[in-house]
């Protein structure tokens, strides 16, 4: 049974518990399925500063910090006790590309060389952590969502602005993965 | 109820995401619960998180893979949960599902605005230069990789300046 878990799991299993969780937070509790959203919770919490986009009661929200911290726990119990003992594969063609820009450690599910505290003081892991994530936060909140609340949530339930912000989502990431990427990756 | 702090009358002109258009409490319970009622949503997570592990969704590599089209992986995954989501909403809707409290279960419609498209194409780029959405940045943080948490104090950065300059922001 354990041998079973530690190998990866194929994208139809998890694909089904992830579409699971949009019923499972209805059920429970009339919950909308929604991640970013946590980011404007801990804004509203812990820095509000007058701002009126952070004036309201997060403490009704506090159920998705919960969900979060959930999320977290999962993870820590998943890559300390459910581990795939061997390496993950990557397709060959993206190792290849890589390997070019000196990124040669694929044994974890981020790559060490970018995702370290040493990284962090470097231009290139600069921008793509410090600068990616305030792109991630920024544009979340800007888009009203991300891929949990308007891929998964706002499709699931036929809403066409949440398909304009999915294609949207996936548009910047082609741009950014082929044109602009590339080249922050050399630095 | 739901409305109090986000009433027409105080932020209409400026609420441009409005609570249906955010995952807020647009539907939120009208029952009020001791906190550990909350520990329910930590047991989802708790599933979510392991699935997000296990099927290396928060695989830098695999959204890499992703947006050069190398790899089916993600496609399979984003597909499936949007299949067994929307069949459930459906579900839900048809046979009037209430929640374990017994409430109507309520669903608000989102409503259009340019923000989705400017704010979605940036998250897209900081999506493929972090290789992570908000939950797999979360759900790293949980493997130990504690670097992450730098991409995740920006992105709530992110969030505050977004907030901060909202009503200056086309929408």
């Amino acid at each position: 049974m354990l041998e079973f878990l530690q190998q990866p799991w194929p994208w139809y299993t998890a694909g089904i518990i992830i579409g699971l969780t949009v019923p499972a937070l209805l059920i429970l509790g009339n919950k909308h399925f929604g991640i970013s959203a946590n980011l404007r919770h801990i804004c509203a919490a812990c820095f509000p500063a007058g701002v009126k986009f952070f004036q309201y009661d997060w403490k009704k929200e506090l159920w998705n910090f919960f969900f979060v911290g959930g999320i977290i726990a999962g993870a820590f119990i998943a890559s300390h006790w459910l581990a795939n003992p061997n390496p993950v594969q990557i397709a060959p063609a993206l190792a290849t590309e890589l390997q070019g820009y000196g990124l040669t450690d694929f044994s974890g599910m981020v790559p060490a060389e970018l995702v370290s505290w040493e990284s962090l003081f470097t231009l290139r892991g600069f921008i793509l952590l410090v600068v990616g994530g305030f792109l991630v936060g920024f544009g979340t909140r800007y888009a009203g969502g991300c891929t949990s609340g308007h891929a998964i949530m706002g499709l699931s339930n036929l809403q066409w602005p949440s398909l304009i912000a999915t294609c949207c989502f996936m548009a910047g990431g082609f741009l950014m993965a082929n044109l602009i990427l590339p080249f922050i990756l050399q630095l | 109820m739901a409305q109090d702090n986000f009433n027409s009358t105080t932020v209409a002109e400026t609420d441009f995401e409005v609570r249906s258009l955010d995952t807020m409490c647009v539907n939120e319970s009208h029952l009020t619960h001791r906190w550990y009622h909350n520990l329910k949503y930590a047991a989802v997570g708790v599933l979510f998180g392991i699935a997000f592990v296990k099927a290396e969704i928060i695989s830098w590599f695999r959204i890499q893979e992703m947006f050069r089209l190398q790899s089916f992986h993600m496609y399979g995954v984003i597909g499936t949960a949007v299949a067994v989501g929307a069949l459930s909403v459906f579900l839900i809707k048809k046979f009037k599902v209430r929640t374990i409290y017994g409430e109507n279960i309520e669903f608000h419609d989102k409503t259009f605005n340019k923000g989705q498209i400017y704010g979605g194409l940036l998250f897209g780029f900081g999506w493929a230069m972090t290789g992570a959405c908000p939950g797999p940045l979360f759900a790293t943080l949980g493997t130990g990789a504690m670097a992450i948490s730098v991409t995740i104090l920006s992105a709530i950065a992110g969030t505050w300046v977004y907030g901060y300059f909202r009503d200056r922001l086309p929408h």
